[in-house]
Parts: structure tokens; sequence; C-alpha cells
């Protein structure tokens, strides 16, 4: 029975390393230098792949939260935590990646712009969510408790977004876009090219944290279940 | 929809008749922002004259201060003599214990501000240009959307055994929408005559009251489920 999921880990493992290898090489050697921030631009490929997954964690945190207050079951409550997880890193990395960026670009390490600040949020509500997770008590009541807290997380995330955006100015470049005043110049091909590469990589990264995550927990659960039982029988 | 409201009523005349009784409460939480207000008056120096700035920041966190104290009180007392179990085997809608709580909240939460925020202003000499009706409507529409939220949660955070620190990390980051346009508006109604420049921040909050009380209604039910 566990034979096709391991088969599919091994696949997507065999297609991680050498994906993760050759996107280094695009970022580091193949790719071209950018005039004006030189080296340091190379960040914006690791900084724009985990953004998009730590966005992306989000929403399937979100869509399992719906799903499992519709019917609780226990792989979607473990599901949405290990989502929830991996955001938290993805996160975390986005932030200091950005901090990172931002200190060789912009000369300074935080400014409140909307991008930045929505996903620090982002990262507090994704904690504040792990701790509803860690409350004591039934799963079932926590699984319903946290895919509230979800949802209404979810539901925040667009709105701090609008909120800061007329809070503040615009310091961000936008790269794809073609603003008004802010048509940042536009991408080159191999910088294009490695972009999306290391995007993909990142997804699979992700896809497969995901996978591991989520097998560990059920792992834990089986010897959890396991455990109680012998307790059962010795105490009997 | 008229029992629901009845129902609202009646569980906010109840909790509002306990706290007229004992006043514990609503003491607790003037006396705390009295305690804030005193505390920014050393952090900050009041004869300043630059202070004046922070001044409509200092009315939302001495409101959410104060009100987190409230919350964290709402749904906790009802676990003595398990109060809580016998609002949800009562025969009424889950959503009316919600407005019930939201209603007596919203009473304690505007008392404290009626009495704290004209001694802030008493205290720190400011002398607003704005027309006073701007200001409250603004300080009611935000206060509201902080109720609705902050009820909501305070519900979620009582299941668990440490609610009282749980309810601020929870809160905190779903309110910083709010707090943004809440700050924003009540500089621009403080210092200017009119309120043009401060109406796409009331939309934003009234968008946000909307949106948050249709969603908290509705996942209430959820929350009194169960054991």
């Amino acid at each position: 029975m566990k034979q096709p999921s391991m088969l599919m880990d091994r696949v997507m493992y065999a297609l991680l390393v050498p994906a993760m290898f050759i996107s280094l090489y695009l970022i580091f050697i193949w790719s071209p230098i950018e005039k004006q921030m030189g080296a340091s631009q190379k960040i914006f490929y690791f900084h724009v792949g985990t953004a998009w997954v730590a966005f992306l964690a989000f929403f399937v945190v979100g869509y399992y939260c719906v799903l499992t207050l519709k019917k609780p079951t226990e792989s979607r409550f473990i599901n949405a935590g290990i989502s929830a997880e991996i955001g938290v890193i993805f996160t975390t990395i986005t932030l200091i990646s950005g901090m990172i960026w931002g200190k060789s670009a912009w000369n300074t390490w935080w400014t409140w712009e909307p991008r930045l600040v929505t996903v620090l949020i982002l990262l507090f509500i994704y904690i504040a969510y792990l701790f509803i997770r860690k409350m004591d008590g039934a799963w079932e009541r926590i699984a319903k408790l946290s895919a509230v807290f979800g949802i209404i997380g979810c539901i925040n995330v667009p709105i701090v977004f609008m909120a800061i955006r007329w809070w503040n100015t615009k310091l961000h470049p936008v790269v794809f876009g073609e603003g008004k005043n802010q048509s940042g110049g536009g991408v080159e091909p191999e910088m294009l090219l490695t972009l999306l590469f290391s995007l993909g990589t990142i997804t699979l990264l992700y896809v497969f944290l995901m996978r591991k995550g989520i097998e560990i927990e059920k792992m834990r659960l089986t010897v959890k279940k396991a455990k109680s039982k012998v307790i059962e029988k010795l105490a009997s | 929809m008229k029992t629901l409201l009845a129902d609202a009523l009646t569980i906010a005349g109840k909790d509002l008749r306990n706290e007229w009784k004992s006043k514990q409460t609503i003491g607790m939480m003037i006396i705390f922002s009295s305690l804030v207000i005193l505390i920014f008056s050393f952090a900050f120096d009041p004869t300043n004259n630059t202070v004046k700035a922070i001044i409509p920041g200092l009315i939302w966190v001495i409101t959410i201060f104060a009100g987190l104290l409230g919350l964290n009180r709402s749904f906790i007392a009802e676990n003595e003599n398990d109060s809580l179990t016998g609002l949800k085997v009562a025969p009424i809608d889950p959503s009316s214990i919600f407005l019930g709580k939201v209603l007596t909240n919203l009473v304690l939460v505007t008392t404290v501000q009626i009495i704290s925020i004209p001694m802030l202003f008493l205290l720190f000499d400011y002398r607003f240009h704005g027309q006073i009706i701007w200001f409250l409507l603004i300080v009611l529409i935000a206060t509201i959307g902080f109720i609705v939220i902050g009820t909501f949660l305070a519900a979620l955070a009582a299941n668990a055994k440490n609610s009282e620190m749980l309810l601020p990390v929870l809160l905190l980051p779903l309110l910083s929408p709010l707090m943004i346009a809440a700050v924003q508006a009540t500089r621009i109604v403080l210092e200017q005559e009119g309120i043009a420049d401060a109406i796409s921040w009331l939309q934003l909050m009234v968008g946000y009251d909307l949106l948050f009380f249709a969603a908290c209604f509705f996942l209430f039910e959820f929350l009194m489920e169960g054991s």
C-alpha cells in the first residue's frame, strides 16, 4: 500500500537534487550580473521563489481549513498544519533575504512598504495559527478552532496589503508590470529563465517537504495510537 | 431574525447587569487605561510640541490594551460554574451569543473611551481643530471592528488554558489593517477641518467591519460546537 507514494517520493527526490544544482548554476554563473545592483541582485531569485511559496503555502492552509470545517478528517487537519509549518520557514527566509537585498539595493534594512509588512504580518498569523494547534484537547475540536482562525487569517491578508499600500509609498520595483512611473526596467531573457527555473525548483521543494512532513506526522500519529494501546493493555 | 436580536439583547443585558453589580471588569479597564496614559506621559514628554503628533496613535493603543482586558474576561467569566455550557445548550442560535457578547464588550469599551480619551486630551493639553462629530464617527466605526474580531477570537482563545496570553497573539496581527486605517483617519480628522481626506480610510474601515462581522457571525457556531 505504501509502495506508490514511496516511488513518488523517490522520483521527486531524484528530480529535486539536480534541479537545485542546476538552478544554483543558472543563478550564480550563467545569468548576467545586473548593471545597477551588481552581484547582490542574485538574491532576487531566491527571494521571489520563497515569497511565492510563502503565499502558496498560506493558500494551501486556507484551502484545507475550509475543507476541515466542511468535514474534519485527520489527513486534512495534518495537511493544513504541515503547510503552515513550511510556510513559517519560507516566510522567515523571505524576510531575511529581503532585508539583505534591501540593505544593498535601498541602503536600509527595513522599510514600511506594503509587501514587506504583509509578509511580516503573514508570519505572525502563521505563528498564531500554530499556537492554536498546540492547544490541549481533542483533535476534532482543535481542528475546528484552527480552521476557523485559518479562514479569518486568509481573509485578512489581502486587506493588510491594501491598507499598507494606501498607507505608504511604493519603493518596490515593479519588474514585470508597466506602471506609469515605475516601469522598473523589465528583465533580460536569461534572467527571466533563471527566475522561472528557480521558482519551479523552490515550488518542487515545497511539495517535497509537504509530502515528507505529512508522512512524518502520520507516523507520529500511528506511534501515538500504538503507545496508548500498549498502555491500555498493560493497565488492564 | 427578531428572536436572534431579542436573545442577543437578553445575553447582553445579563452581562451588563452582572457588570453593573460587580463593576470589576469596567473598573479595572478604566484604571488600567489611566495608568497607560500616565506611563505614556513619562515616556513622551507632554510639554513637548512634537508629542502632539502621536496622540492619534495613543488613543488606539489605550483602546486596544484596555479592550484586551475586557475581552479576555468576556468568555472566561462564563467558564465559572460552567455557564458557557448552559449558553450552548440553550434553545438559541449560537450567533445570538456572539451578538450579545459583542454588544456587551462594545458598551464596556465605549465607556472606557468616554473616560480615557478626554483624559488623554486633558493631560497632554491637546486642542483639536477638526469637528467632533467626525472624530466620534471614526472612533465608533473602528471600535466596532475591534470588538467584533476581538470577541470572536476571545471565544476561540477561551478554549485554551493560557487564553490571556493567546488572545493578543491572535488578535493583533488580524487587527493591523484596521489600526492603520483608524490611526490615519483619526489623525486627519483631528488636524483638519473636513473629512474629505479621510474618506478612503473610512471606507476601508467600514469594509473591514462588514466583512469580518459577516465572517465571524457565520463561523461562530463552529466555535460553540462540541464540548
